[in-house]
Formats: structure tokens, sequence, C-alpha cells
């Protein structure tokens, strides 16, 4: 069983996460945060791409489950030496880890990941398709605050192009009932987004009709490819400042901020923000996810427990 | 015009086979045929047609007992990377031939974005010496339009086409400024020669690795928007009418090119076309799980694409069909969808898939499919292969009712990337006979008693 994008998770799929992160959010109150569930199980980070809190967060995750974890970054890997993915995965999966986190600055690359190893495969981020446990961990921020997903309105603000969290999220959210609108510049706004089930505005003028605004990053390098002519034109047109954001809405942002740019100082510091709470709830759900992949499967050798999980969707068998 | 270039084919030395194949469907749409008969092969012309039973067998003749086949004009692929020189790991001129064979086609022409890329007379002349040694059927080789396919400044096409060059193109790449394209087809008045197109706008294709729209934006994955393609068909109709030229446009896949290409034609321009059985058939929905073997240049576009595709082919404004047969080492091809290369295997496959979608379901006709399948070699001024009496003997003898699976491997080709892999298709190639000697033979098809 993988996660491999949010397309493959049903409501009751991603509910039974949720509620799984809740209990692992008690766990993390107490002094000593770990539980034994994944002892003497082996989790293997592969990073091809940067990355700080998605990396951290899953090392935690799985350092608080008790299992063995590796990490291994593409830069001083044999990944420099022109190892091809496919034999890295396979050299990687000689280890017998019970999960690979996978990165990579292709889509559909985890996909590949899980065909060619045996162990369960965890998409975090796979060019600029998928981001799956960022968009499980934002519904689980936001249903901690609001109550509530269903019937929620949800803009999703800036680059919409260029990022994976958007395409995720779009699917997490109205797989959960809210209603999506992203929003953005043209050039920003992919041909055929609305396939995915959203709206489409290239304006913040019915911005007040949102409950909760998520923000993108918008980075300094698309400049270049003349996306925007100006950071600041872009600020001037699609900032959430103190203007935009009414009293009642909140403010969602994946990190890392731009200060100034996509977001004003003064909501970012605003209690209506849910960017630190995004991050906290980082380690739970990426527990959660852990959890469900392979709590419910023995480790491989192991007699006991025949009924191994096929499917999200097929009832769990909890250890 | 027909058949003037001929004498620029290269094929190792055969033996004319002498040869009556009975009693198969004789179908041969230009010439009127659609009909049971026997076909005698002789001194590397098609010596004899009759009613079934009504040629004797000379001596020493093979008999080939074609019940239940048809014999069909040999195939001409004007499109196809035999990767030679350079990557003769992925394709050489004797495995490249026997694929194309092997499909049924009696003549090929072969594209120059090799390394070296050819664009040195003295290459197109080495290639031309190892066709005269490796290839099993006659093959036609085209030189690049700017060195190195660059697209800085034109290549010596008076040279190139003095050693034998069949055409120009700079396949793979476009011709970014319109300057030098102008140049080409100022330049084809002293060298002669088609100069055919690979048409795509880099500057809006840039980064793009499938086809702009829903797909696409689902993934995540940069697209290739198809006015990539039509404005630069669009721009060079425009310069072959300013200059006179002659255009080949090649791989068309947007319906917003076919609708260009109507109004040149219509307007006088001299322009022809070719499609792919890939984009005649598949669509992006078809890349959704990311299959690198659905990846090519130009993409697989939607449904609405294909259909005007389909209509083109039917109305003539594309011409022919072309395989763009893309050689590609496995490992190549075994990585994330974004960086693997572009390009799939398809000659093979071309007739008979073709036949499973388009014309077994009705969509067109059998005798349309031949037209356009046989008649590749007419923009190069290529002989269009036909059965009728003192004609070349360029014949492929197919069983319709024969259904096989595309494997994983078994190709005569040295490559696996073929993008109807796992796809059961109906239709296979028997025999094929390449200027009158058979080059291809399927191992299980029984060989013809002796007279």
């Amino acid at each position: 069983m993988n996660l491999l994008s949010v397309d493959d998770l049903e409501r009751a799929d991603i509910e039974r996460i949720l509620g799984r992160a809740e209990s692992f959010a008690e766990v993390s109150g107490r002094e000593i945060k770990k539980v034994p569930t994944l002892r003497g199980r082996t989790v293997i980070n592969l990073f091809y791409e940067a990355s700080t809190r998605t990396s951290s967060s899953f090392e935690l995750a799985a350092k608080r489950l008790s299992a063995d974890l590796v990490s291994v970054k593409a830069v001083g890997s044999s990944v420099d030496k022109g190892e091809s993915l496919k034999d890295t995965v396979q050299t990687l999966s000689a280890y017998d880890p019970a999960a690979i986190v996978f990165r990579s600055p292709y889509a559909g690359a985890a996909a590949l990941v899980a065909r060619w190893s045996p162990a369960a495969v965890v998409n975090a981020g796979d060019g600029k398709h998928e981001h799956p446990t960022q968009a499980l961990l934002d519904l689980y921020t936001l249903r901690r605050r609001a109550g509530r997903i269903e019937g929620l309105s949800v803009w999703i603000v800036g680059d919409v192009l260029h990022s994976r969290v958007a395409r995720s999220n779009v699917l997490a959210f109205t797989r959960m009932g809210a209603r999506v609108t992203v929003c953005g510049p043209p050039t920003l706004i992919p041909r055929g987004i609305e396939a995915l089930g959203c709206d489409v505005r290239h304006t913040l003028d019915e911005l007040g009709e949102a409950d909760v605004v998520y923000a993108l990053r918008m980075q300094h390098e698309r400049m270049a490819g003349s996306f925007v002519p100006s950071l600041r034109e872009y600020a001037t047109n699609y900032q959430i400042d103190g203007r935009r954001l009414g009293g009642g809405q909140l403010l969602m942002h994946p990190g890392p901020v731009n200060r100034g740019v996509e977001l004003s100082a003064e909501v970012i510091d605003s209690p209506q923000a849910l960017i630190t709470e995004q991050v906290e709830s980082g380690v739970v759900v990426r527990m959660a996810v852990l959890y469900e992949l392979l709590a419910g499967t023995p480790p491989r050798g192991s007699q006991t427990g025949a009924g191994a999980r096929s499917r999200w969707s097929s009832e769990p068998q909890l250890a | 015009m027909n058949g003037a270039l001929d004498h620029l084919l290269d094929r190792a030395p055969v033996h004319s086979a002498t040869l009556l194949i009975r009693g198969a469907h004789l179908l041969d749409p230009r010439a009127g045929l659609d009909a049971p008969g026997d076909l005698l092969v002789r001194g590397g012309e098609v010596a004899a047609l009759g009613e079934p039973g009504s040629i004797e067998a000379p001596e020493g003749a093979e008999v080939v007992d074609a019940a239940g086949l048809h014999a069909l004009p040999g195939f001409v692929d004007p499109h196809v990377h035999l990767r030679t020189p350079g990557r003769e790991d992925e394709e050489d001129l004797e495995t490249g031939t026997r694929s194309a064979a092997a499909g049924g086609y009696c003549a090929i022409v072969a594209m120059p974005n090799t390394d070296p890329v050819v664009d040195e007379a003295s290459i197109v002349s080495a290639l031309r010496e190892r066709a005269r040694r490796e290839a099993r059927i006659p093959v036609g080789f085209t030189a690049a339009v700017t060195v190195g396919q660059e697209g800085e400044r034109l290549s010596e096409m008076a040279a190139l086409a003095q050693a034998g060059a069949v055409g120009f193109t700079d396949d793979g790449l476009p011709l970014r400024a319109a300057r030098l394209m102008r140049q080409a087809l100022q330049y084809q008045r002293l060298a002669g020669r088609c100069i055919a197109l690979h048409e795509e706008d880099p500057s809006l294709s840039a980064g793009g690795v499938m086809h702009e729209g829903e797909v696409s934006a689902l993934l995540g994955i940069a697209g290739i928007p198809s006015v990539s393609e039509s404005t630069m068909v669009a721009r060079d109709c425009e310069l072959a009418a300013y200059e006179g030229g002659r255009i080949h446009v090649q791989h068309v896949s947007a319906r917003e090119t076919v609708v260009v290409l109507e109004r040149a034609r219509a307007a006088g321009v001299a322009v022809t076309a070719e499609a792919t059985p890939h984009h005649l058939l598949l669509t992006d929905e078809d890349v959704r799980a990311l299959d690198t073997n659905r990846k090519m240049n130009p993409p697989l576009r939607c449904e609405a694409d294909r259909l005007a595709l389909i209509e083109g082919l039917r109305a003539g404004v594309l011409s022919c069909v072309a395989t763009d047969h893309a050689p590609h080492a496995r490992q190549e091809k075994e990585q994330p969808f974004e960086p693997a290369p572009m390009g799939v295997t398809g000659l093979e496959t071309a007739f008979a898939a073709l036949h499973t979608d388009l014309v077994a379901t009705g969509v067109i006709d059998l005798g349309l499919l031949v037209e356009r399948m046989t008649s590749g070699g007419e923009a190069f001024g290529l002989r269009v292969p036909g059965i009728t009496p003192g004609a070349p003997a360029d014949v492929c003898l197919v069983d319709l009712t024969a259904e096989w699976e595309v494997g994983e491997g078994g190709y005569e080709s040295r490559s696996s990337n073929c993008a109807f892999a796992g796809r059961r298709l109906t239709g296979r190639v028997r025999m094929t006979i390449a200027d009158g000697a058979v080059a291809f033979r399927e191992r299980s098809f029984a060989i013809g008693a002796v007279a």
C-alpha cells in the first residue's frame, strides 16, 4: 500500500488518517513522545529535492513511531555519481525498508518507486504534481480550528501553475466537501485546471466569500520566466493583507513565506493565521500516514497477520 | 515526379525473387484492383496478374498459397530514425530496415538527427555505402537543413543533394528563425529536394513534455500548446508560398494545424503533411499513467485533435501516414516522465494498429488506409508502390484476421519503446516483397512449395 496521490483516497480514508493524527497529538503532548508501533522496522527518507519541513517532520514522525530511520539526500549520494533512480531504489530496497518516503522534482516519480520497490511508498512531493501529506496536514489543521471542512469556501491564491500543494489541496478540500476557488494571474493558472473540480478567478474582488484563504508561495524565479511583470505588481494585485483579509476569514500558507510578497507581515502574525499550526500538524499527520500504511501490515517474513490491506479504502487491521 | 528520385534509395544486394502468390485478395485502390487473384513476381517486377489459378508457376518459382490473405502495395514510411551513426545500440541500418520490412514497408526515409548529424556530403555517402551492405529494404537518407541542426546557418544543400540526400529536414527541432527558413526555401531552387519540417515554436513549447490541456493541468506537467505547432505551420506555408517552395509538414498533431494546412492547400501552396499512428489513435488521456512509451514530440493531444487528424487523413490534407519510428534505449525510457526522452517505435505496429482501431471499427476503409500508407515517398519524389503489371514488385501480404498482442519485447527493432505495447491488434504482416526481393517472411508463415 502506498500514498501517492490524494486522488487515491476516499473521504473515509482521509477521516481515518485525521482521526489517527488526533490520537497522536495526544502522544505529542507527553513528556516522552514515542510509541513503539514501528519498532524494528525501517523507514527510508529519500529526497531528490531540497526540503526542510517535509523531511524533518517525516524524520520526527518515523522516530516517534520508534522506526529505524535512514535519510538519503541526492546531493552527496550515489545519485551524484550518476546512478539511475531505478538502481538507487533497488539498492535501498535491499535493506528491506517498510516504507520509503520519496521526494522528486518529477511528476509520477513516486509511482515509479512504488513499482520498483516492495516497500510502502509515501509521496513527499513529485514535481509539480502532488504533495498529499501537505494536503492532509492542511485538512487536519483547518478542521481543528474551524471544526469542519464540509461546506467551507476555500480560496487558493497565487502561483497555481507551479504548485503541487495547490493540486493536492484542490483534490483534498473538494473531497471533504469544501468548495474550492483558485485565484491568480492568468499566466500562473494552468489551462484546464477546472477539470480538478475548482472555480477560477483572476482577481481578489470576490475574496470576501471565502471562509479560508490559502496563499501559495510566490517564487522569485517566476519573474525571470516573465510569468509576472514584477513582484511589486503581483503584491499589489494578489497580496493578502489586512485590508483584504476579513475578520472572520482564516489564513493558511504551506511555507516558507515571502513576507511582503504573497502575505503582509500583519496577517502572518494575526490570530487568523494557521501557518505555525500547519507546521506543528506535520508531525502527527505524517505519523498517522506511516501508521496507517504500516501498522496494519506485518513485516515481511512474519508468519502472523495474513490479511495485508491492499487499498486505503479497505478495513483497517490495526495492530 | 513519381519515382524520379528512386535511384537515391539504397539497400544490400538481393536476389530477385520469382514468386507466385496464389489466391490472395489483391487490393490496390489506385489501380482499381480489389479482387482475389494470382500475382507473379519475377525480375523485380509485378510480372503478371490474373484470376485465381490462372497463372502457371514458372520453373523454379516459389508458390505461396495466400488464400485468406490480402496482397497490398508495400508501404512507404517518410519518417524513420535509424539512429546510425552514433546510437547503434538503439537501432542500426540492418535492424531498422528489418523492423520496417516486418511492418510491411518496402521503402523508408531516414532522419538526419544522428551523432554526428548528417550535414556533410561525406556522411551521406558513408551512410549510402553502409546501406548498400546492410539495409534489407531501400532506404533514402535526408540531410540536415542547418549545420549541426543548430539553426544558425544552412548546410551545403546543393552538395548534399549531389551526394544523394533524398530531402532536407532538421527533424527533432524546428527552424526557429523565419529568415533561415526563407533562405532554405530559396536554396531549394538550387538543391531541389523537399524540405520536411518539424513544426514547433520553441518560445511557446519550451519546457513542455506533454499536450497542454486538462491532463497536463491535473498532472502538474508543463504543457506543449497546440498553437506552438499551428503557428509555425502557418508561418512556413506563407514562406513557401512567397518563395514558391515545396514543404512537407511532419507528424501533424493539432486540429489547428489541419485547418492551417487546408487553407494553405486551397491557396495552392505546395505543402504535404503526414500523421502518425499514435497521433491518430491515442490521446493525452493515454498519458495519465505517465508511461514514458507514450511520450513523444509532438505530444499526444486531445480527442478533438485526434478526430480532426482522421478527417484530415480522409480528406488528403494529411497525405500520408508516417511512423516517426524513434528507438530509445531501455534505461533512457525507464525514468520519470519529465526527463525521459521523446519518441516511440512504430514500424512493426503501424498497419495493425491503424487497421484495428480505424478500419475494423469502420471509421475509414481499408483502401484509404492503404493509399495513405503507401504514399509516404511522394513528397520526396519517391515512387508510390502499386500492384500493376510492370511496376516494381513492392507487395506485402497481410492477414487481416490474425490477432496478436504487442509485447514488451520480441521486436525486430533493437528497441522496444512502442506506444502500443500490451495492445491486442488485428492484422498481421506475413510477408514483404521490396523492390522485387523478399524482405520479410513471418517465421511461422509456411514457405510455399517450389515448382
